[in-house]
């Protein structure tokens, strides 16, 4: 096990930096700089943009900014934002609480629907509640969040007016007052979010329940004179979520990543936005941060959604 | 209010604690009668010297105290990302910036230096500006604080300047200030500007986004190579009406009322909030139709959609006149041959735009008001000059014309026969132009309506659409940037940034041609020729008799249009949406949205 470990960890180095690698040398391909406003603003002469872009070092070639990324990475160092000139890091901070409630929440909403209504539609197979619940799967992952998105927004927001269209962050109230305006800011985010997993995750509970109650021992659990709960709830519900929490696993780096377009919708000033308008203002630094970020996390769950296995499936040896 | 007796309400109206405006609502809401209403005001009130039609609406605004306005509530679809203007890379930081602080002076619309930070505006009468535009002394207002409580004084317009001129810096906005020789400080409430050479635009520094003056007590230890360490980048202070609670960059700005605010009973609103990012008809249906936010910037929404959420009735959008003309540019020089590993290089001749006859005919050929009126609506006017703001700029009896049978006839005058496949052909050369834009649903029909009318007077036309990150980047190596050019038509968005248009003028003169050896730098796109614009352009650089100065502008505003160097098609509107009860905004092309925040107010 411990040298299944170390082995993994040391083939991820070199997975990692051919990620970073690639990575830079497409964004140094991109056109454009963060100066682009500047250069078609006529009292904005040259020298001043050339000035700009030498003092933050965008002059120099390729691999030497690239030799410099890895060097200040190394020491720990994200480097700065063209743009706001502060260190990556405290922006990425700055970011990471609203997007761990909004994305953990939606996570979370997501189980508590998928788990029952996995585990509902694979024992009444074919009955009329599995009939919907596989429907509303299909239409839920069928349907991108740009969509749901702006749709829920024209229902709440503008025909109901129940909900704002604008995320805020900045809530002027306390106590039960305070976390209801907060839920009603982030319902609309959470909703589209959890419709989307709860969706997925519906699929793979019934179908990886499907394969487990067909098995012999649950037959033999039933012959016991067990009752239907505990055989479902203690037998096969257990086994059949082996699976299922790996694929979990591997989603978790995106609650840390955020929604990319979900966020921009509903202007939720997570990590998927800053990625985004870092993108447009060609920020690299940022976009090298949160993209590598990325990476690292992906590693890091594979690897644990593989551990997860050994450790849930004693059947599985690691030598 | 409605338990007050009449007696003690005349008591308010005259220590000035309620307006003329409530007082008669009072006692309207009392079942006194109007007539009754203006006596007891004539008998009883001295009422101030404004006229008495309470039907006008009045902008001005005329608050009994500062602040009591509640929450103030912004929404800009791009997010402020720093909130130090000399740092600031686009709109959205200049803007979030002025919330908090300020220069000495604004650009009003009309283009006019209006006081903030300044006593008064320096003029010759009073001494304070040199008839040979060598210095100008501002005299600062006295008695501002920082909002740290430090007062405001000359050593921190001085400080600015050496702070903006470190090259280590990296400033900005420095552009404004490289012609200034030195900045003294006379007193602590005088500085004095002495230019390198005399300058007719000694309004160019310290005044406007580009002016922002910095507290040098807090600021000094982070001049130059340390700028970006300093943490007012993201916490200002300043001396605007408002002050920081809390700035997430990208995110939002939270701002409290200064209570100690130089401008007596301003501003009016007790806190402030900017949230930014999104898109932009997103926010214009936050304003307009939800009513979640009180206004929007920048509304570059098509405008039948805007019309559509203007009939919910919350709110109202702004158009107000701008300085920037979507324009067609043509080529001087020929981009189908490649001389010394450059095409478009100043070395060649257009094969039909050196022409005059055939740049007349294509200007004719252009259906300006059908695109105005398809394609841009209230966001625009047909553009006839590039310079179209201030007015004084701008000649008089502008014309233009949109005549197909003149465009042929003049094509056919200068040689330009229809071949037998219907395109028109010289000396066995094809009448066809590649036009190119940048990707932008607006643009592409625009291309289409002037392909559609050029091809009917036997011009080929090859339309291209560039993404618009690499149409607008100042890459040297990549030949689809508008600089390069490497097309026989062009089109898109500039103007003047400053109600001064000298700097912009300067893009049609012989040294900015762009081309290889500047790396394409050059903002003389056209590589457009003429010395006698050349020569106007120096002139009006130093000539420092107002009226004499505006008439060398208005020749070479006409000159470019003359020899069709540009075909302007819509000169732009400003656009922002407001709810209905939302004032005071008096907004401007010249100078940032919130440059009046500290007069803006809300109606009942």
């Amino acid at each position: 096990m411990t040298k299944y470990l170390i082995r993994r960890l040391i083939i991820a180095v070199p997975t990692l930096l051919g990620i970073s690698l690639i990575l830079f040398v497409i964004l140094s391909l991109a056109p454009g700089d963060p100066f682009s406003e500047l250069a078609l603003n006529p009292n904005v002469p040259v020298e001043v943009r050339e000035n700009l872009r030498r003092q933050l070092g965008m002059d120099d070639p390729v691999h030497i900014r690239y030799i410099k990324w890895l060097t200040s990475l190394l020491q720990g160092n994200l480097g700065y934002s063209f743009v706001s000139r502060v260190d990556v890091t405290q922006l990425i901070w700055q970011r990471l609480p609203t997007t761990i409630f909004v994305m953990g929440t939606a996570y979370i909403v997501a189980l508590l629907i998928a788990l029952p209504a996995g585990i509902i539609s694979a024992v009444r197979q074919y009955s009329w509640l599995d009939n919907v619940a596989t429907t509303l799967a299909f239409i839920g992952f069928s349907l991108p969040t740009f969509f749901t998105g702006l749709i829920f927004i024209l229902v709440f927001s503008i025909y109901l007016r129940w909900l704002p269209m604008v995320f805020t962050t900045n809530v002027q109230a306390t106590g039960p007052a305070w976390f209801l305006e907060v839920l009603r800011h982030a319902a609309m985010p959470i909703m589209v979010l959890a419709l989307f997993e709860g969706a997925v995750l519906t699929r793979y509970i019934r179908a990886s329940m499907l394969d487990v109650i067909r098995m012999d021992y649950i037959h033999v659990a039933r012959a016991k004179g067990l009752s239907e709960r505990a055989v479902i709830v203690r037998h096969a519900l257990r086994n059949a979520l082996i699976p299922v929490v790996t694929i979990m696993a591997l989603q978790i780096p995106g609650i840390f990543t955020g929604a990319i377009v979900t966020e921009q919708i509903f202007r939720v000033p997570g990590i998927g936005s800053l990625l985004i308008s870092s993108i447009q203002l060609k920020d690299t630094p940022v976009v090298m941060a949160i993209v590598f970020a990325y990476a690292v996390l992906v590693v890091v769950f594979n690897l644990i959604a593989d551990l997860a296995y050994g450790v849930l499936d004693p059947r599985i040896r690691y030598d | 209010m409605s338990n007050w007796t009449v007696a003690e309400l005349v008591e308010e109206l005259k220590a000035g604690r309620i307006t003329r405006r409530q007082f008669i609502h009072a006692l309207l809401g009392a079942g006194i009668s109007m007539p009754l209403i203006v006596s007891i005001l004539q008998a009883c009130a001295p009422v101030p010297a404004a006229p008495a039609q309470p039907q006008a609406p009045k902008e001005e605004f005329q608050p009994t105290r500062r602040g009591g306005g509640g929450l103030l509530k912004l929404l800009w679809w791009q997010a402020p990302v720093i909130l130090n203007a000399h740092l600031s890379t686009g709109t959205k930081d200049f803007d979030g910036s002025r919330i908090f602080t300020e220069p000495l002076a604004a650009y009003d619309p009309d283009g006019e230096v209006f006081p903030i930070l300044a006593a008064e505006v320096p003029s010759v009468d009073k001494g304070t500006l040199d008839r040979e535009g060598r210095w100008v002394i501002w005299r600062l207002k006295q008695g501002v604080v920082w909002h740290d409580g430090q007062p405001f004084t000359a050593d921190d317009v001085v400080f600015t300047w050496e702070y903006v001129m470190d090259p280590a810096t990296a400033a900005t906005t420095r552009g404004n200030y490289t012609n200034i020789q030195v900045v003294e400080k006379v007193d602590d409430y005088t500085v004095k500007i002495v230019f390198q050479e005399p300058t007719p635009i000694w309004h160019a520094p310290f005044v406007g986004g580009n002016g922002h003056i910095l507290p040098k007590h807090l600021t000094a230890p982070y001049k130059g190579q340390n700028s970006r360490n300093s943490p007012y980048n993201l916490k200002p202070v300043g001396t605007g009406p408002y002050k920081l609670v809390e700035f997430r960059p990208g995110d939002i700005i939270i701002a409290e009322i200064n209570d100690k605010y130089h401008v007596p009973n301003r501003p009016f609103f007790d806190r402030l909030e900017l949230k930014g990012g999104g898109d932009a008809p997103s926010a214009a249906r936050a304003v307009l139709q939800t009513g979640e936010y009180d206004f929007a910037w920048n509304m570059q929404v098509e405008w039948d959609v805007l019309a559509s959420l203007e009939k919910y009735g919350l709110g109202r959008v702004i158009n107000y006149p701008g300085a920037s003309t979507e324009h067609i540019q043509l080529n001087y020089t020929d981009p189908w041959t490649e001389v010394d590993g450059e095409r478009s290089s100043i070395k060649t001749k257009h094969p039909f735009f050196s022409d005059p006859t055939v740049r007349k005919a294509f200007s004719y050929a252009i259906n300006r008001k059908l695109i105005v009126d398809e394609l841009y609506g209230a966001g625009g006017e047909v553009g006839i000059y590039m310079v179209f703001n201030p007015k004084k700029y701008v000649p008089e009896g502008g014309r233009w014309e949109f005549n197909l049978e003149k465009a042929a006839r003049m094509l056919d005058e200068a040689g330009w026969r229809r071949g037998p496949d219907g395109v028109r052909q010289k000396d066995g050369k094809r009448m066809k132009v590649l036009f190119q834009t940048s990707v932008n649903a607006v643009r592409q029909k625009t291309q289409a309506i002037i392909k559609k009318d050029l091809e009917s007077i036997g011009v080929e036309v090859e339309l291209k659409a560039v993404v618009a990150d690499v149409f607008f980047s100042s890459d040297p190596g990549n030949p689809d940037t508008y600089s390069h050019f490497y097309a026989d038509m062009q089109m898109y968005t500039t103007g003047p940034g400053s109600p001064d248009p000298q700097a912009f003028l300067e893009k049609w003169t012989s040294w900015q041609v762009a081309q290889k050896a500047n790396n394409w730098a050059g903002r003389n796109i056209e590589r457009y020729q003429n010395p006698e614009y050349d020569r106007l352009w120096n002139q009006a650089r130093t000539e420092l008799d107002p009226v004499k100065r505006a008439e060398l502008i208005k020749r070479m505003n006409q000159l470019v249009i003359d020899d069709v160097v540009v075909i302007p098609i819509v000169n732009r509107n400003g656009q922002a949406a407001a709810k209905n009860n939302l004032r005071g905004m008096d907004l401007t092309t010249w100078d940032s949205n919130l440059w009046k925040l500290a007069y803006w107010y809300r109606t009942s």
